[in-house]
C-alpha cells in the first residue's frame, strides 16, 4: 500500500524517465532481439504513469511536481494540469502503440546492427516529447526539445533512401535555428522576471517595465515553435522528414512531435503572453489566423499532386496543424477544444495512415501511388484502416475528424467569423481530393504485380493499426471522452489569463 | 405471411433499425456470396422483399399518427445521431423501398444480358445505397441527414464508374467533387449555422429559424442549403447528372428515379417544411428567389432535353427539370405546393424508372442509345415501348397517369400564391415535355418495324412492364402518397 502511494507520489517524473531509461538499457545491452520488448515495457510503463496520474491520482486538478525538491523559483517543477494531462495521455498511448507496430518494421527496414540504437531512439524521442509536455519551466522544456529533436535527426537519417541523410540534415539546421529562436526568447523573459518557472514568469509579467523585452521575447519562442510545428510557411523540412524516415518513425514524429510543440504553443500564447497582446502593429491572432490557412490550402494543395503515399499524408499533415492553430487563433471555447480534439483526433488518424503505409511498404517494398494499385484486394484489413484513415482526414460524418472540425467551425461562428468557416469546409474540399486518389488507386485500380503478390499485413503491425483506425471511428461516433478532456484543456487556458 | 405479422408486431423504433439494417446486411451477403450468382441475387431480392415489408409495417404506424424515433448515438453535446419518422421521408423511404424490388430484378436481367464484369461489387455498392437513401429519408436531424446523405454519395461513386473505362473514370470524379464539393462547402456550413443560430438541428414541424435569422441571412441559408444538397440538380450545379450516364442502366434509374436526386430533392424539401417552415417562409418572402432559379432550371432544362439526341441524356435533362419542380413547389411555400412535391416524389421515381428501365431495355435488345435510331422499335418492342409510353404521360402529366396528381396539386399551390411566374414555368413546360418525349414514342410505334418482335430479357421487361402499371395505379389509388403528404401541411 505504502509502496503504491510512493510511486503515485512520483508519477510525473515516471512519466519521462521509464523511456529515458529504458533507452539506456536498450543502448547498453545492445542485442537485438532484447531491444523491442524492453521498448515496449519502458513505453507501456510510462503509458500506466501517466493514465494512473490522470485517473487515479487527481481528476483533472493541477499536480506539481518538484524535481529534487527544491522549490519552483530554483528548482524544476513538473506540472500537470487538463491541458498537458491530455497530451501525456496521447503521446504514451501513440508511443506504445508505435512501438508494438514496430517490431516488424524496423527488421525490416533497419540495417540488423542499427536495430538496438533505432529502439534507443525512439525512446529518447519519446521521452523528450513528454518531457516538453509535462514541464513547467521555460529552460528545461527547451532542454527536452532539443533532446527530443536530436532523437529525431538520427531516426530519420536511419531510413534506408539516401535522401533521409539530406531530409535529417535540413531538419537538424531547421530545428536548431528554431531551438535557438526559442532559447533566445526564453532568455528575453528572464531577464525581464527573473525566472524560468512558467507560472512564476505569469505572476511577475505585469511587473515587467520594458514592453518591448516582452515582445522580443513572444516573438523568438513563437517562431521558434513554429519551426518545430512545421507551421505555414515554416515546413519545408516536413514532407522530406516524414517521407523519407523508417515507417515507425514516421509513425511517432507525425502523431506526437508536431502535436507537443502545439501544446507549447499554446501554453505560451495563452498561459504567459495571453492571446490578445498586440506585437506592435500586428496582432498574433491575425498572423496565426492568415498562416493557418495558408496551410489549410497550400499543403492541402500540395499534397494533392504527391506521387508518393508518404510525402502525400506528409504535406496533409501540414495542413491538418493549420486547422489546429487555427483553432488556437480563434481563442474562444469552441475553436480551443475544436484544436485540442485535433490535435488528439489527428493524431490517431494520421498515425493509422502512416502505419498502414508501412505495412504496405513491407509488403510490396514501396510507398509510390501508382505501386499502391489494388492493393485493397490483398491486403484488405490495411486498406480499410487507411480508408478511415482518409476519411478521416476529409472529415466525413461518422469519423473524429468531422467533430473536430465541427468545433472549429462552431468557434468560427462564435467568433463572427462566418466566412472563415467557409474557408475550413472549404479546405476539407481539397482533401478529398487527395484522399479520393489513394482510394481510387487502392480500391478500383487493376491490381499491379507487386500487389498481387502481397499478402496482409503481420498481426502485430496489424491490431496497432486497426486500433488507431477503430478510434477514428469510436471518437466520431462517440466523442464524449475526447470532447471533455479537450474541453478541460480549452477552459483550462482560457480561465488562465484574457 | 408470417414475417409480415412478425413484422407488424415490431415497434416503431426497432422497424426504423430495421430498415438501415436490412440492406446493410444484404451488401455484406452480397460480398459473402460473391462466387455463387444465384444465391447473391437471391439475397438482393430476399433483402428488398424485407425491406419493403419492414417499411409498410412502418407506414401502419406513421398513417396511425405515431412518429417512431430511435436515437443511435450522442457524438458530444449537441451532436446526436437519431432516426425520426415523418410523413415526408416516410413516403421517401416507401418510394424508395419499393422500386429497390424493381430495380433489383432489372439489374438481374440486365447485369446478365449485358455480361457485365464486377457485378458482386455492384449488387454490394447498390445495397450500401439504398441504407444510406433510407437512413436519409429517415433522419430525425440534420447532422443524421448528413451523414447519410455523404454516405449515398460515396457508395454510388462505384456504380457510376462501374465500366471502369477513362470516359467513366471521369464521369465518376465530377460526380463525387461535385456532390461532395458542394455539401461540403455549402450544406455542411449550413448545417452548423443553424445548430448555431438554432441551438438545434432537429426536423420539427413549423421549422426552428422563426424569429431567430433575418429575411436576407434566410434567403441566404436556404440558398447554402439548395446548392449544398447537389444531388438536386438545380442549374447551375447539374452538369453532375449527364455526365453519370455513363454508368449501367440500373444505375441511371438508381440515380434518378430512386435515391440520389431524390435525395437532393428531398432534403430541399425538407430543409424548407421543418427547419424554416412554410409559414416563415411566406411570411418573410426568403425563398421568392429560388421559385425564380428553380422555374429557370425547368426551362432551360427541358430546352436541352429537346436538342439531345442520345436518350439517357434526353431523359437525364428531364430529370433536371422534373425534378426542379419539386423545388419550385418548395420555395412556393404553401400547403397545396407542399402536398404537390411530396406526391411528385412519388410519381416521378415510379415514371421515370419506368423510363430508364424501357431505355436500358432498348439498349440491352438492339444495342441503340439514340433517339434518331429508334424508328419502328415499338413494333419490335412492344411491351418497353408502350411501358415508354405510360412513363411519358405521365412525365407530360397527362392523367391516367401519376404524373397528373402532383403537377395538378403544384399548379393550385403556385396558383394560390398568386405567383403568375410559377403558373406560367409549369404550363410552359408542360408542352415542352411533350415536345421532347412524345417524338420518341410516336417515332417508336408509327414507322415502319424493320424487324421481328425480339424483347429484351424477362427479367427487365417483367420490371418495366410492373413500374408502368404502378404509374396508372398511383394515379387510380393515391390514397397513401396523398394522406402523408396531407399529413404534412396539416396542423
Amino acid at each position: 500500500m505504502s509502496l503504491i502511494a510512493a510511486v503515485d507520489q512520483h508519477l510525473p517524473v515516471i512519466i519521462v524517465l521509464a523511456p529515458l531509461l529504458g533507452a539506456l538499457l536498450v543502448a547498453l545491452i545492445r542485442v537485438e532481439i532484447a531491444s523491442w520488448p524492453i521498448a515496449v515495457i519502458a513505453a507501456l510503463v510510462s503509458a500506466m504513469a501517466a493514465f494512473r496520474l490522470v485517473f487515479g491520482v487527481e481528476t483533472l486538478g493541477v499536480v506539481s511536481y518538484r524535481l529534487g525538491g527544491f522549490a519552483p523559483d530554483l528548482g524544476i517543477e513538473y506540472r500537470v494540469d487538463a491541458v498537458n494531462a491530455l497530451v501525456l495521455l496521447l503521446v504514451t498511448g501513440i508511443s506504445l502503440a508505435t512501438l508494438v507496430y514496430a517490431r516488424r518494421s524496423v527488421a525490416d527496414e533497419i540495417d540488423s546492427g542499427r536495430v538496438p540504437w533505432f529502439y534507443a531512439m525512439m525512446l529518447v524521442a519519446m521521452s523528450g516529447l513528454l518531457g516538453m509536455a509535462i514541464t513547467g519551466d521555460a529552460f528545461n522544456a527547451f532542454v527536452f526539445l532539443e533532446i527530443s529533436s536530436l532523437s529525431t535527426y538520427t531516426l530519420i537519417a536511419l531510413g534506408r533512401d539516401r535522401r533521409a541523410l539530406v531530409a535529417a540534415y535540413q531538419y537538424l539546421i531547421v530545428g536548431t535555428i528554431g531551438a535557438t529562436f526559442y532559447v533566445i526568447g526564453v532568455g528575453l523573459l528572464y531577464l525581464s522576471t527573473g525566472t524560468l518557472n512558467l507560472a512564476l514568469i505569469i505572476e511577475r509579467l505585469p511587473d515587467v517595465t520594458s514592453p518591448r523585452a516582452l515582445i522580443a521575447a513572444e516573438a523568438f519562442i513563437l517562431v521558434g515553435i513554429a519551426l518545430k510545428l512545421a507551421l505555414f510557411p515554416l515546413h519545408a523540412w516536413l514532407p522530406n522528414a516524414y517521407g523519407y524516415a523508417p515507417s515507425a518513425a514516421t509513425v511517432l514524429i507525425a502523431s506526437t512531435a508536431t502535436k507537443v510543440a502545439v501544446y507549447l504553443m499554446a501554453r505560451f500564447l495563452f498561459g504567459v503572453f495571453g492571446i490578445h497582446v498586440e506585437l506592435g502593429p500586428v496582432s498574433v491572432t491575425g498572423v496565426l489566423i492568415v498562416l493557418s490557412l495558408g496551410a489549410m490550402f497550400v499543403a492541402s494543395a500540395a499534397a494533392v499532386f504527391q506521387r508518393d503515399v508518404k510525402r502525400l499524408l506528409a504535406f496533409s499533415s501540414v495542413a491538418q496543424i493549420g486547422y489546429i492553430t487555427l483553432g488556437l487563433a480563434l481563442a474562444n471555447p469552441a475553436g480551443l477544444t475544436g484544436a485540442f480534439l485535433h490535435i488528439v483526433n489527428h493524431a490517431l488518424m494520421k498515425g493509422a495512415a502512416f502505419m498502414a503505409i508501412g505495412a504496405v511498404l513491407l509488403r510490396c517494398g514501396s510507398s509510390r501511388l501508382d505501386d499502391l494499385a489494388g492493393i485493397g484486394r490483398t491486403m484488405p484489413a490495411t486498406s480499410v484502416a487507411l480508408t478511415i484513415a482518409g476519411l478521416g482526414l476529409i472529415g466525413v460524418p461518422g469519423t473524429s475528424g468531422f467533430v473536430s472540425k465541427w468545433y472549429l467551425v462552431l468557434g468560427a461562428f462564435d467568433d463572427g467569423k462566418g466566412w472563415l468557416a467557409f474557408l475550413i469546409v472549404a479546405s476539407s474540399v481539397i482533401a478529398v481530393l487527395y484522399v479520393g486518389r489513394i482510394l481510387e488507386v487502392v480500391w478500383f485500380r487493376e491490381p499491379s504485380k507487386t500487389a498481387l503478390a502481397a499478402r496482409e499485413a503481420p498481426l502485430g503491425m496489424l491490431l496497432p493499426t486497426l486500433l488507431l483506425a477503430g478510434l477514428t471511428i469510436l471518437f466520431g461516433i462517440d466523442a464524449e471522452f475526447p470532447a471533455r478532456l479537450a474541453g478541460a484543456a480549452a477552459s483550462a487556458l482560457l480561465g488562465g489569463r484574457p | 405471411m408470417t414475417v409480415l405479422s412478425m413484422s407488424a408486431m415490431m415497434s416503431g423504433p426497432s422497424l426504423l433499425g430495421l430498415a438501415l439494417i436490412i440492406p446493410a446486411v444484404v451488401a455484406v451477403l452480397v460480398m459473402l456470396l460473391g462466387r455463387r450468382p444465384d444465391l447473391r441475387e437471391a439475397a438482393s431480392l430476399v433483402g428488398a422483399l424485407l425491406l419493403f415489408i419492414a417499411i409498410c409495417a412502418l407506414l401502419v404506424d406513421v398513417l396511425a399518427g405515431a412518429r417512431p424515433a430511435l436515437p443511435l448515438v450522442r457524438i458530444a453535446p449537441g451532436l446526436e445521431l437519431i432516426l425520426r419518422v415523418e410523413p415526408l421521408g416516410m413516403l421517401f423511404a416507401i418510394v424508395a423501398a419499393t422500386l429497390w424490388i424493381a430495380n433489383s430484378v432489372y439489374s438481374i436481367g440486365y447485369m446478365r444480358g449485358n455480361q457485365e464484369p464486377r457485378q458482386t461489387m455492384f449488387f454490394a455498392a447498390f445495397a450500401v445505397a439504398i441504407a444510406a437513401t433510407m437512413g436519409v429519408a429517415l433522419a430525425g436531424n440534420l447532422v443524421t441527414l448528413f451523414l447519410f446523405y455523404e454516405l449515398l454519395s460515396l457508395s454510388t461513386y462505384p456504380l457510376v464508374t462501374h465500366k471502369q473505362s477513362p470516359a467513366a473514370m471521369r464521369a465518376g470524379r465530377i460526380y463525387l467533387l461535385t456532390l461532395i464539393g458542394a455539401s461540403m462547402i455549402l450544406l455542411l456550413p449550413a448545417i452548423i449555422w443553424t445548430a448555431f443560430v438554432a441551438g438545434t438541428t432537429n426536423f420539427q414541424i413549423g421549422g426552428i429559424l422563426a424569429g431567430r435569422i433575418g429575411p436576407l441571412a434566410m434567403a441566404v441559408l436556404l440558398g447554402l442549403f439548395v446548392f449544398g444538397a447537389a444531388k438536386a440538380a438545380v442549374m447551375p450545379l447539374h452538369r453532375w447528372l449527364p455526365a453519370a450516364m455513363v454508368a449501367p442502366t440500373p444505375v441511371s434509374a438508381l440515380l434518378h428515379a430512386v435515391a440520389v436526386v431524390k435525395a437532393g430533392v428531398f432534403t430541399i424539401l425538407k430543409v424548407t417544411i421543418y427547419i424554416f417552415g412554410l409559414d416563415t417562409l411566406q411570411a418573410t418572402g426568403a425563398s421568392q428567389w429560388l421559385v425564380y432559379v428553380a422555374g429557370f432550371t425547368i426551362i432551360a432544362a427541358s430546352l436541352v432535353a429537346m436538342t439531345a439526341d442520345d436518350l439517357k441524356r434526353r431523359l437525364a435533362y428531364s430529370t433536371i427539370g422534373q425534378l426542379s419542380y419539386i423545388v419550385m413547389a418548395a420555395a412556393l411555400a404553401t400547403p397545396a405546393a407542399a402536398i404537390g412535391a411530396a406526391i411528385h416524389i412519388a410519381a416521378h421515381a415510379v415514371s421515370k424508372i419506368t423510363l430508364f428501365f424501357a431505355a436500358g431495355s432498348v439498349y440491352t435488345a438492339e444495342h441503340v442509345d439514340k433517339v434518331s435510331q429508334m424508328d419502328g422499335i415499338g413494333r419490335r418492342m412492344p411491351w418497353t415501348m408502350a411501358a415508354f409510353a405510360i412513363g411519358a404521360l405521365s412525365m407530360i402529366g397527362l392523367p391516367p397517369t401519376a404524373g397528373f396528381l402532383g403537377k395538378w396539386f403544384m399548379l393550385s399551390g403556385a396558383g394560390s400564391a398568386h405567383d403568375w411566374f410559377a403558373v406560367a414555368v409549369i404550363i410552359v413546360s408542360t408542352v415542352l415535355n411533350a415536345a421532347y418525349l412524345l417524338p420518341i414514342v410516336t417515332r417508336a410505334f408509327l414507322k415502319p418495324a424493320g424487324g421481328p418482335v425480339a424483347e429484351a430479357p424477362l427479367a427487365m421487361v417483367v420490371a418495366l412492364t410492373a413500374t408502368a402499371v404502378g404509374t396508372i395505379l398511383l394515379f387510380l389509388f393515391p390514397e397513401v402518397p396523398y394522406r402523408l403528404a396531407s399529413a404534412l401541411v396539416s396542423r
